[in-house]
């Protein structure tokens, strides 16, 4: 797709794109193939020399149970996160779409976690399940469940999760509300007078329908899980207890910034951005939403 | 939608409804009770109806500011907006310049220009923060409102978007304008810029939340306490170690963070939605 009509100037173009392309060279493209070129070097304990070892820091990776025992716990995390906020956000979708008048009233109740960063929805479950001051931890020991997650990993993912899937859910619903909306009503009417109920009726006829949005919200997810989710983590678990929630990107900036493992560091960046792009890639490819120039 | 009547199904919409929205809330509702007490009251009796220290509470809070991290929340709630509009203005304004130059004009470099800005829609800073911190710290922006804003303001989502919107305006007015005599930045300003309100209103809505619930990059760029931003400030009221953090104050900060974005979304509801659903295109 192109304009057929044009201006015409040989310099203006290039003054106008400048601050975009020095902003995205100098923080995204330098930064990025700096991360690449680290990924194959080595640097000895006084970070004065550094060494060309060829793959030896993605060996590295893969060699210890660390980075492994932390891709398990990101994908854990992530289905559970897309998983849980998908299903809600669903069922609350599909009953506003029968609410009809009242849909747009109940629309702004749902979205605005949506507006509440993910380090806040941490410290706000966090303040919840606190085992010392927590409400919630609180009634959960009167009813017999010893409710910790400083010390119990189970616990601190499933508090991780509910947390990143809270502010989640309201995303997804004002996605699938639309996509709800979307579907003619003539489909449904006629299924209705054939003799289906609604049950019936959602999964033969809205739930494919709605397939798209569905398979474009979780690839939004899954990066959503994958990268936006620094703040619950650091705010609820720091990873911890012993790595239970130490995911990819938590452990990109311990390694980093804690530990000040430059090249395992850069290994690990280049590894996410491998995710990244193929996620990318496949919203793209799968859901024709192509980009034409 | 409804193609029938049935009494039950409609009970358990709107029960189901409503509990779903009462769950959402919750959270924030015990942390707005939480910021109305005092310490005591918050820490030992779980409180579920707000108390009478709210004036006080927040009052410390915005003025002498929580124990332990050096400054009140009103110069933090003040570094979190410079930032966010800093984010919001900067790459509204970069991105319609360049989808400006893509689309208006002809030139060598415009379609490796275009895949360089494709490209960090890919890459989040999530997943390059070591070098890009380095970059940072040679450029001496740490510590200061640049290095919060300049890093986050290369967006390709938006220069996507106004690339978008700019194909659909009609050659016609940019021929009317070229017989008129008129040059390249009087069409940008007189005609696309007006044009482009709705779309310029949906993306500040989206770029305004992104940019105040920045949390990654400050953490790593702000180590001078002048510099944080509200989000960074409740983390460290966490960090007391074996003391006993002051939850009152944090809950009451904590609502202090989340009232800006959370207002924007009730109060420009359209512009959120519409934003939210162009920026995923």
């Amino acid at each position: 797709m192109e304009k057929r009509v044009v201006f015409k100037n040989r310099v203006l173009p290039y003054i106008l794109v400048a601050p975009q392309i020095v902003v995205t060279v100098l923080f995204f493209i330098w930064p990025a193939s700096q991360a690449l070129v680290q990924s194959f070097l080595q640097e000895d304990a006084f970070g004065t020399a550094s060494a060309f070892v060829w793959f030896d820091n993605f060996a590295d990776l893969f060699a210890g149970a660390e980075y492994l025992d932390s891709f398990r716990v990101t994908l854990t995390f992530s289905s559970a996160v897309a998983g849980a906020a998908l299903s809600v956000a669903l069922l609350l979708a599909v009953m506003a779409d029968r609410a009809l008048r009242s849909a747009t009233v109940y629309k702004t109740l749902i979205i605005w976690p949506y507006a509440v960063a993910p380090v806040v929805a941490g410290v706000l479950w966090f303040f919840l399940f606190n085992p010392t001051v927590g409400m919630l931890a609180f009634f959960m020991k009167k009813a017999g469940l010893d409710w910790n997650h400083t010390l119990n990993g189970t616990q601190a993912m499933t508090l991780v999760i509910i947390a990143a899937a809270w502010r989640e859910i309201s995303y997804n619903f004002l996605f699938f509300l639309a996509g709800l909306q979307a579907i003619p009503h003539s489909f449904i009417e006629a299924a209705a007078i054939d003799g289906a109920g609604p049950w019936r009726r959602f999964w033969t006829i809205v739930f494919p329908l709605l397939s798209p949005t569905m398979f474009f919200l979780i690839v939004v997810n899954i990066v959503y899980a994958f990268f936006d989710t620094f703040g619950v983590i650091h705010a609820i678990t720091r990873g911890g207890p012993n790595y239970a929630t130490n995911i990819l990107v938590y452990k990109v900036f311990n390694d980093g910034f804690i530990n000040l493992d430059l090249g395992g560091s850069a290994a690990q960046s280049v590894m996410l951005m491998i995710v990244v792009i193929t996620l990318t890639v496949v919203q793209f490819r799968f859901i024709e939403r192509k980009v034409h120039y | 939608m409804m193609v029938e009547h049935r009494p039950v199904l409609t009970f358990v919409t709107h029960a189901t409804l409503i509990l779903g929205a009462l769950v959402l809330a919750f959270p924030i509702y015990v942390t707005f009770v939480a910021s109305t007490h005092t310490l005591e009251v918050v820490t030992k009796s779980f409180p579920l109806l707000p108390g009478s220290h709210l004036v006080e509470n927040y009052l410390r809070a915005l003025t002498v500011g929580p124990r332990d991290v050096g400054a009140t929340v009103g110069t933090m709630m003040l570094n979190s907006l410079i930032m966010a509009l800093g984010i919001t203005f900067g790459k509204i304004s970069i991105s319609l310049l360049a989808a400006f130059a893509i689309v208006y004009f002809r030139f060598r470099l415009r379609i490796v220009f275009f895949w360089m800005i494709f490209i960090t829609l890919m890459l989040p800073v999530e997943v390059r923060i070591l070098p890009t911190y380095k970059v940072a710290a040679d450029l001496k922006l740490l510590n200061s409102y640049p290095g919060l804003i300049f890093p986050l303001i290369a967006s390709a989502t938006a220069t996507f978007l106004f690339r978008q919107f700019f194909m659909t305006v009609p050659d016609e007015l940019c021929e009317a304008h070229r017989i008129d005599g008129g040059g390249p930045m009087r069409f940008f300003f007189d005609i696309l810029l007006p044009m482009s309100r709705t779309s310029i209103a949906a993306l500040f809505v989206i770029l305004f939340i992104y940019g105040w619930n920045q949390y990654l990059w400050p953490l790593l760029i702000t180590s001078d306490q002048q510099y944080y931003t509200l989000l960074i400030g409740i983390k460290r009221m966490l960090d007391v170690g074996e003391g006993q953090a002051e939850w009152q104050i944090i809950m009451a900060s904590t609502i202090l963070a989340m009232l800006p974005p959370v207002l924007v979304v009730i109060f420009m509801q359209k512009q959120f939605v519409r934003g939210m659903t162009e920026t995923e295109k």
